[in-house]
């Protein structure tokens, strides 16, 4: 990068301005980068707060007839750490990226609507500082509990006045509430862009793979967030106006709660794992030295993952008893979902065969990933089985299932995505030393935790527990899962820490360390606030390679 | 060659890429029929689960009347678009002001029947089932209904003030989706309250 570029960078970011000026600059922003930075931001801090509610819970199950915490703060915990990591930790993240990095490689200028992204942001930061407000306000007049304590699902009717008096429920709901608005805009806005502010020659086919499945997405935010606000209106009638929707005293019905809450929550868990699949999907290939292998049937692939994923949400539902057709039609559904991700794994192994692979902390992550995801994929499938699943639903194998899920599958993309973009967000490399200390910690901690986690489930201990009787089997296994949750935390502290050294000591990065070739690597790093000097053209899938090898443009093979 | 190539490229994606508003405003419109279809489930699977009266068939009158003015609206919004993208800005007010009058009567027409549920027939929110998934469902539409109806006066009171020109077209266009949106979902509701569960 060009030393006037950098000239320039150091001006906008205000060297020797007052930082008053600085922070206002930054509250009142609509660019997409910055707002995108502040996603990250906001979702780090919720990480480490539902980190430390994660080691609260285990720390309290280490051993059997611990009495760490009470049972109310245990369950205060386990709800807000399930609330905490999916709304305010992955969703936030997963929109900073897309903030950030989709414009910059569908070769736009900034988001299509800057102002409605600037809202979104600020309604899902304030979502969570209400969630977090109910410790303090959640007593209101009645003196009963603080924050919400009804897991992260909130089945009724347990969410009926009656058995949780106070404010915790109200402040989970209209946290969840208001910060689902602003996910639904941030969604309506990345369509918008994708749609409707691709470069001049960045046909749909050529888009990088990050932007199609954050398109796909933004589409499944857009088609679940929404029943969950219906739903969470309800709730809010239920509560406060004295309706009847979930009220089984009136003829209202517990199940419909739950019908509504996994129509959300199911495909949930796809707009948390296409963005993580997105990062692989550009990592793998860049560190692998070859292009994507089979684009086209990963964009297919996507899509209809996006589509299965609206049609199995009762496979949370089987233990509630329902009629054979219905658990029929759901496990046939899930088990057609596992094809298209099988197809995916495929494409993935297939780009890294034969490459050059080279293994840096970025492409570490994603190949922790691959196996970790496929693992996860495995006892999905096995729980996706009505009888299986009659037997260890709810019990803690459910839960090793979709913590293998979410840790070692999307929070691995998610490490691997810090490492890769870090240097073009900050303009400075991030500490490789530490990165491969951060994921060998890391990996150690995940499987000693989640691994072993699956054993205690199958032994019949029961998710949610406050606390247990010795000499049923599971207290080593819980012992062994409360280090393995240290070695986790460690090894996020390292990551930290590793952020804040490279931010002020990494060493400088340049336009394109990784040698890539999607858009975003085209311009310096940290980007101008303008992105592009001149709108770029392109004629292919990977633009710089293009740029790069003009003798030997990708557009001959495509 | 190639920079024919290019440009050829350049003028067909200018040309095809849909405009932005158009686009969030349809993606907006998926995401609120995402909850309307909820509160549409919730209606058809508690009909009839009352166990308390009043029932629908005992106190609801379809709204003829009024559901004819909603549905009007839209081709009062409809023609008011198109002239004001010819410049006839005189019609185009007139025909903005009917539609807002139309959607007022509308939601008239909805308070005049609560009240006289409410009132007549002791029926709120709380009675029983159907009072809670009728009030939230006819309630949440007459919410859409008032938000639109306070979009058009912006546009109206801007109109008077003489901003509104042709090019604005395209932005008072992508308001007239979002209206016609609010009608079809009328369609739908009455449909299901006064049609298929009564």
């Amino acid at each position: 990068m060009s030393s006037d570029a950098m000239a320039i960078h150091a001006a906008e970011v205000g060297a020797g301005r007052p930082w008053v000026q600085t922070l206002h600059e930054w509250v009142t922003t609509v660019d997409h980068k910055r707002l995108g930075i502040l996603y990250v931001l906001l979702a780090l801090i919720f990480l480490i707060i539902g980190g430390i509610e994660a080691i609260v819970i285990r720390i309290q199950l280490m051993r059997p007839h611990n009495d760490f915490v009470s049972p109310q703060v245990f369950n205060r915990m386990f709800t807000m750490h399930g609330t905490t990591m999916i709304f305010f930790v992955i969703m936030p993240v997963m929109f900073g990226f897309a903030n950030y990095l989709v414009p910059l490689m569908i070769g736009a200028r900034d988001m299509a609507f800057p102002r409605l992204n600037a809202f979104g942001f600020w309604l899902t930061a304030f979502g969570g500082l209400l969630l977090y407000f109910s410790f303090v306000g959640g007593n209101g007049l009645y003196g009963a509990g603080n924050a919400p304590d009804v897991g992260w699902f909130a089945y009724a009717p347990l969410t009926s006045r009656a058995f949780s008096v106070g404010h915790s429920t109200d402040f989970w709901t209209i946290a969840v509430l208001v910060s689902g608005f602003g996910s639904i805009a941030t969604a309506i806005n990345i369509i918008t862009t994708v749609l409707c502010l691709r470069c001049p020659g960045m046909t749909l086919s050529r888009m990088p793979l990050l932007a199609w499945m954050n398109l796909v997405m933004a589409a499944l935010v857009i088609l679940a967030v929404s029943p969950l606000t219906a739903a969470q209106i309800m709730l809010s009638i239920d509560r406060y106006l004295g309706g009847h929707f979930f009220d089984t005293q009136a003829g209202g019905s517990a199940a419909l709660w739950m019908h509504f809450f996994w129509i959300f929550g199911h495909p949930e868990v796809y707009v948390l794992v296409i963005p993580a699949f997105a990062f692989a999907s550009e990592i793998i290939p860049v560190f692998s030295r070859k292009p994507i292998f089979g684009y086209p049937a990963m964009v297919a692939a996507t899509v209809c993952i996006g589509f299965i994923s609206m049609a199995v949400w009762a496979h949370h539902m089987f233990t509630i008893g329902m009629n054979s057709m219905a658990n029929t039609f759901f496990v046939l559904t899930t088990m057609i979902i596992a094809v298209p991700t099988g197809i995916k794994i495929f494409n993935w192994l297939g780009t890294m065969w034969g490459g050059r692979i080279q293994f840096k902390t970025a492409m570490l992550f994603c190949v922790g990933f691959l196996f970790q995801f496929l693992i996860a994929g495995l006892t999905g499938v096995m729980l996706g089985t009505a009888p299986f699943n009659w037997q260890l639903g709810n019990s803690y194998f459910v839960i090793a299932h979709f913590h293998y899920v979410i840790v070692g599958g999307i929070m691995f993309c998610l490490f691997g995505a810090f490492y890769y973009w870090f240097p073009k967000v900050t303009g400075r490399m991030l500490n490789e030393t530490l990165g491969k200390l951060h994921f060998w910690l890391f990996f150690i901690g995940f499987h000693l935790t989640f691994d072993t986690m699956h054993i205690p489930g199958v032994l019949g201990m029961p998710r949610r527990i406050y606390t247990y009787e010795p000499g049923r089997g599971w207290d080593t296994w819980n012992l062994i899962i409360g280090i393995g949750a240290f070695i986790q935390g460690l090894a996020i502290l390292i990551f930290v820490a590793n952020l804040v050294f490279s931010y002020f000591r990494g060493s400088k990065a340049g336009n394109d360390p990784w040698d890539a070739w999607t858009l975003e690597w085209s311009v310096s790093s940290p980007p101008p606030s303008y992105n592009f000097a001149s709108i770029p053209t392109v004629s292919s899938r990977r633009p710089l390679w293009d740029r790069k090898h003009p003798e030997d443009p990708d557009n001959r093979y495509e | 060659m190639s920079a024919v190539t290019t440009l050829i490229i350049q003028t067909q994606s200018a040309s095809r890429l849909p405009c932005r508003g158009k686009v969030g405003m349809a993606t907006l419109i998926i995401a609120e029929s995402a909850i309307f279809a909820i509160f549409v489930v919730a209606y058809l699977f508690y009909a009839g689960k009352s166990l308390t009266g009043p029932t629908p068939r005992e106190v609801l009158n379809p709204p003829i009347f009024f559901s004819i003015c909603l549905l009007s609206s839209s081709l009062t919004i409809h023609f008011a678009t198109k002239f004001l993208e010819r410049g006839r800005r005189g019609a185009f007010l007139g025909l903005l002001s009917l539609t807002i009058l139309l959607g007022g009567l509308f939601l008239y027409g909805t308070a005049r029947e609560w009240y006289r549920l409410i009132y007549e027939h002791g029926l709120t929110i709380s009675t029983n089932l159907f009072g809670t998934t009728y009030y939230s469902l006819v309630g949440l539409h007459a919410f859409h209904v008032t938000a639109g109806l306070l979009m058009l006066s912006i546009v109206l009171l801007f109109g008077l003030a003489g901003r509104v020109a042709p090019e604005q077209a395209g932005r008072v266009d992508v308001l007239s989706l979002y209206w016609h949106f609010v009608d079809a979902v009328w369609v739908v509701v009455f449909t299901v309250v006064y049609v298929v569960a009564r």
